[in-house]
């Protein structure tokens, strides 16, 4: 039986802030399409994070509001990586597509292996809602990386400033798949042994989930207890 | 527990539809897992599997069968189960025929995972053409896709293989 806290946590709260920050791309995006195709990626990773924190609130003796909008930026457990701003389109990109291998790896897992079945009925559907992301992700880093000497320069600049951030996201099997990802998209993966941040899980982040976490819990701060 | 008081539940729910895709009933869809009622057959628990994660049609969907039941039943318990998890295989063959009819085109073929290549429509449900090409992989709801016919040039959702 798993832990639920010490290992259904991150999973449970990258998808949960990475969900927060692909929102925010919600009428900013390039397109309408990228607009549509963020928002329901975004619902798929909230819907996902809910059903994770469901089980973590069963098991704990709170509810999964409570564990979204009442805890403080340490009790956080998601990856350094899903908190980080959404900087431009590539870089958001780029982070989808390293965080969706890790999930598509976390989840096969859990769906093998996880006696809960609440667990394993999130992770089997995630892992087709997953094949989704992917595929959207890796087709854009293909298409900026491969593409126009300015989308490539954003696509190697975003590769570059995201890769201190893998620290709790990757293993062999990650950087094989990253790798055949970014040699698809006729780029260079740098090393696999680089210095690499990894302090989220002992509940040390960066500046920014602070800022993330005012805004979405903000509402149900100024109306605790309140329900729809 | 017979069929036909069994047949009751399923019937009312033959009558609930789906809030995004209104020419689909729940059982079209696939999502009704089990009717049971109690042998004095005042009492009936569904058993439900959502769609999507995050679907928020989910949510709609469990009160609208919850009232369509209690014009029927003294008690109605209305249950998710999330493993296995729905697939669009599900989809009953009358719930393709009408989404094809709503201009909606149903998803080809089974759900084989990884899922990474799971290919488009067969057809346009408009003209019927199989020239089609893919605009946009996630569409107005999570189980849509944008695709466009190259003969009539309408473009059209499609409803994903998941």
């Amino acid at each position: 039986m798993v832990s639920a806290t010490s290992e259904l946590l991150p999973l449970a709260d990258g998808c949960l802030i990475l969900s927060h920050r692909l929102s925010e791309w919600m009428s900013n995006a390039p397109t309408m399409e990228e607009d549509i195709a963020l928002g329901n990626i975004a619902l798929d990773l909230l819907g996902q994070a809910r059903g994770l924190l469901q089980v973590i609130g069963d098991e704990t003796g709170v509810t999964e509001d409570e564990l979204a909008y009442f805890r403080e930026p340490q009790e956080f457990r998601n990856p350094l990586i899903c908190e980080l701003p959404n900087g431009d389109f590539a870089f958001t990109m780029a982070r989808q597509l390293f965080v969706d291998i890790w999930l598509a790896h976390v989840w096969s897992e859990l769906a093998a292996t996880a006696s809960d079945e609440q667990v394993r009925g999130v992770a089997e559907k995630a892992i087709k809602e997953n094949a989704y992301h992917r595929r959207h992700s890796s087709s854009w880093v293909v298409r900026l990386g491969d593409g126009t000497d300015e989308s490539r320069r954003r696509m190697e600049t975003a590769t570059e400033a995201l890769w201190p951030y893998r620290g709790e996201i990757a293993d062999d099997r990650w950087y094989d798949a990253v790798d055949a990802a970014l040699t698809e998209a006729t780029l260079t993966m740098p090393p696999r042994d680089a210095w690499t941040q990894r302090s989220s899980l002992d509940g040390w982040h960066t500046e920014h989930l602070g800022y993330l976490l005012a805004e979405m819990q903000s509402l149900a701060r100024a109306h605790p207890g309140a329900t729809w | 527990m017979t069929r036909t008081t069994e047949a009751r539940g399923w019937a009312l729910l033959e009558a609930v539809p789906d809030p995004e895709i209104p020419v689909l009933s729940v059982v079209d869809l696939g999502i009704v897992r089990a009717v049971e009622e109690s042998d004095d057959g005042r009492s009936v628990q569904v058993t439900l599997t959502p769609t999507y994660s995050g679907c928020p049609a989910t949510e709609v969907i469990m009160r609208d069968v919850r009232t369509a039941l209690q014009a029927s039943y003294d008690t109605v318990d209305v249950r998710t189960q999330l493993s296995p998890a729905w697939t669009t295989d599900w989809l009953s063959d009358k719930g393709r025929e009408r989404l094809h009819g709503f201009g909606i085109a149903p998803p080809s073929g089974r759900t084989t995972l990884p899922l990474i290549d799971a290919g488009g429509p067969a057809s346009c449900p408009r003209c019927g053409s199989s020239k089609v090409e893919e605009l946009a992989g996630f569409g107005s709801t999570p189980c849509k896709a944008l695709w466009r016919c190259t003969t009539c040039r309408e473009p059209f959702d499609y409803m994903k293989v998941h």
